[in-house]
């Protein structure tokens, strides 16, 4: 007899993505999407459930498929619509995660749990060490957003845990999801096609590409995995101004206090969202440790931090600025002094590479 | 047509014929990035942006021909300066090129090894040879390979002492090691100075960091008294601050690296610091706020640093190896230890004054 998962926040890209991936697993009998809107993409053979998470139905939901494993994805940071507002998108991820424990807990058949959550738990302050291990206390509290938002579901999946210690918890935390089709908040960040960076802060950033985001969550959601909290993220970093040039995209340094103006500005008119922890993480950065992913979990990224982000560079075309134009205005400042030698072999092998 | 004005200038190929393989593989590596290549005119924020267009209409030589392959002539630059600059030109220009596609590498504590070997370093340079006039000893105590954690004392109102210690050991020793310095919480808060910082390769003073630098075969920087050293009143010179609590004796005996002690002289009199505005410090968020006989009298002139003369002495290493697997845990080891590395530091910063014949040469 196969399996039957429950996937939540199926009306999102990824959600979408994981439904129509995971049907095709071995042992995998039936696929349940759940999620309080209906989903625009194919879902392919899976069952669509509308039905909100914050309400007590789900649990209604999980006793009548007879549910084993539950993939909770619905755990974001942005509305899934332009409308949607931060509160509803705040109590999704607290309420919701509350009621679809509660309802698992009350589900003997749940034998397993998946939970997308973020590096965001971390935080990002100039205090804190340069790399963050599962283990690692934030030194700087969330205040609020996102960021309060996953530490709250961490707790409630901790006391999950403790009450149902024969279901297997995996808490994956996801550095920042990049690729073609990506509709993350960085991804939108990078967008712009100028960047507002903060002056005087250079921030290490760290990618995870989308397809080793659905790897890593069928891997969780098979039989016999480690379970446990697990950072996700491709290996090697990025600097915000590197990430930058090689995107093509000019950036105008703002000075911190004004990079809220800035960000709010840009908020009102609906081009990207600049909440305060984003721009704490376009301020200092973030990176992780991820040997407990590859030893514990087995996973391996195929993509590092600096190919997810080629990839998504591609897939957003060339910014005002691109790299190739770039390399050839030099070439011809050097061709017009006249001096030779400047295209040297090691950056032609290295473009290679990323191309 | 685009493609044809991508085309290498390879320094053997100087003055041969330009071959047609090489031009193919130039192309060959940009064609996957940007299949739809076009020429952008140049932004604002490019070098020499009035050259620009005039270089791509008649500058560049066009791909040549099957059959007339033209000699290149000695460039502009080799004609008037010679040869040597125009390697320096070249050099520069590709520099220039990769970090403007933003082609390099960064560590996962945000260290720039080329920007630092490249630009951070040589400006320093100067201040290390001819200002400072840096006398280096005993700079290969420092292991050629592996982990060590080298100890220094800390003094001069401001860090110079860390930036020389870093170009010290970068220039000197035979391996040409980097030095990985821990900074106070401080730096990494500072505007600018962070994002220096990180490029230089300095991390945050934290044992996370310094163990997991240690481990990765470093070489770790640290000076343990902190602020306490750096902003002690001139009449304190040389005498060594309390060394915090012992924290990286334990961080350097779980990674089993050696510990280096280092003491520097001349760095305690480049801001003779005669007082101290709490009060200032306290409203700026600073540690202390100094006043010396130039500072903030002179205004910015005040920060210019006094010509001393430099000795950094580098002491043996004390292996931490030797001890059982939980002697990190165990504090009057720990403590004894660090009155052994703080001993020998001052002792060699006393030896190092008696033979000192002046402050300035």
């Amino acid at each position: 007899m196969g399996k039957t998962v429950l996937v939540t926040g199926v009306a999102r890209q990824l959600g979408g993505r994981l439904v129509r991936r995971i049907q095709r697993e071995p042992g995998v009998a039936r696929v349940v999407g759940v999620d309080a809107a209906e989903p625009e993409h194919e879902l392919g053979g899976a069952d669509f459930v509308r039905a909100d998470i914050r309400h007590p139905t789900i649990g209604r939901v999980l006793v009548e498929n007879d549910v084993d494993t539950v993939v909770h994805l619905d755990v974001t940071g942005t509305p899934l619509s332009p409308r949607g507002s931060r509160a509803g998108v705040k109590e999704t991820n607290v309420i919701g995660t509350m009621q679809l424990l509660g309802a698992c807990q009350k589900a003997p058949s749940v034998r397993r749990l998946v939970v997308k959550s973020s590096t965001n738990v971390y935080g990002s302050a100039s205090r804190d060490p340069a790399v963050f291990t599962e283990t690692t206390q934030a030194k700087a509290l969330a205040r609020g957003g996102f960021a309060k938002d996953t530490v709250e579901v961490e707790n409630y999946v901790r006391g999950f845990a403790r009450r149902r210690p024969d279901v297997a918890v995996t808490v994956l935390r996801f550095a920042n999801i990049l690729g073609p089709r990506a509709d993350t908040p960085l991804a939108e960040y990078f967008s712009l096609p100028v960047l507002p960076t903060v002056l005087g802060y250079d921030p290490r950033l760290q990618f995870v590409h989308e397809d080793d985001v659905l790897g890593v969550l069928l891997l969780a959601a098979a039989e016999g995995c480690g379970d446990g909290t697990f950072n996700i993220a491709g290996d090697g970093v990025l600097l915000l101004s590197q990430a930058a040039r090689r995107l093509g995209r000019p950036t105008v340094p703002v000075l911190l206090p004004a990079v809220r103006w800035v960000g709010s500005a840009l908020r009102s008119v609906g081009m990207t969202d600049f909440s305060p922890e984003q721009i704490r993480l376009l301020t200092h950065g973030r990176v992780v440790e991820t040997t407990r992913m590859r030893e514990v979990l087995g996973f391996t990224p195929g993509y590092t931090t600096a190919e997810t982000f080629a990839d998504f560079a591609v897939s957003r075309g060339p910014g005002l600025l691109p790299p190739e134009s770039v390399g050839r205005v030099i070439d011809a400042a050097a061709a017009r002094l006249g001096v030779t030698g400047v295209t040297d072999v090691g950056a032609v092998k290295e473009r290679v590479h990323h191309g | 047509m685009a493609e044809a004005k991508v085309i290498p200038f390879d320094d053997d190929r100087a003055r041969k014929p330009r071959r047609r393989g090489a031009a193919a593989g130039r192309k060959r590596a940009v064609a996957p990035q940007a299949p739809e290549v076009s020429v952008v005119p140049a932004q604002g924020s490019e070098p020499e942006p009035a050259a620009v267009p005039e270089a791509d209409a008649a500058g560049v030589p066009e791909e040549p021909v099957a059959g007339e392959t033209p000699a290149v002539e000695p460039g502009l630059v080799e004609r008037v300066l010679g040869g040597d600059w125009d390697r320096r030109i070249a050099g520069g220009l590709s520099f220039l090129r990769r970090r403007l596609a933003g082609e390099y590498e960064v560590d996962e504590f945000g260290y720039d090894r080329e920007l630092t070997d490249q630009v951070l370093t040589p400006m320093l340079r100067p201040l290390y040879e001819k200002y400072f006039r840096v006398e280096v000893r005993g700079v290969e105590n420092i292991p050629a390979e592996g982990g060590a954690l080298v100890v220094s004392n800390h003094s001069g109102t401001l860090p110079w002492d860390g930036l020389m210690l870093q170009v010290a050991v970068h220039d000197k020793h035979p391996a040409g090691r980097t030095l990985r310095l821990l900074a106070a919480d401080l730096v990494f808060a500072l505007p600018v100075v962070n994002e220096l910082a990180r490029k230089a390769g300095h991390t945050l003073a934290c044992a996370e960091d310094a163990q997991r630098l240690l481990e990765q075969g470093e070489v770790v920087g640290v000076m343990p008294e902190g602020f306490k050293g750096l902003g002690k009143p001139f009449s304190e010179r040389y005498k060594l601050q309390r060394f915090g609590r012992g924290g990286f004796v334990s961080t350097a005996m779980r990674a089993g690296v050696p510990i280096v002690p280092c003491s520097v002289v001349g760095a305690e009199e480049i801001y003779p610091m005669i007082g101290n505005a709490k009060t200032v410090a306290r409203l700026l968020g600073f540690p202390y706020f100094p006043v010396t006989p130039t500072f903030p009298w002179l205004g910015p002139l005040g920060a210019v640093p006094l010509p001393t003369k430099w000795v950094i002495q580098f002491g043996e290493p004390i292996r931490t190896d030797g001890y059982p697997a939980d002697a990190a845990e165990d504090p009057m080891l720990m403590f004894n230890l660090t009155d052994q590395v703080r001993e020998t530091i001052q002792h060699t910063l006393y030896k190092l004054l008696v033979q000192r014949r002046s402050v300035f040469f």
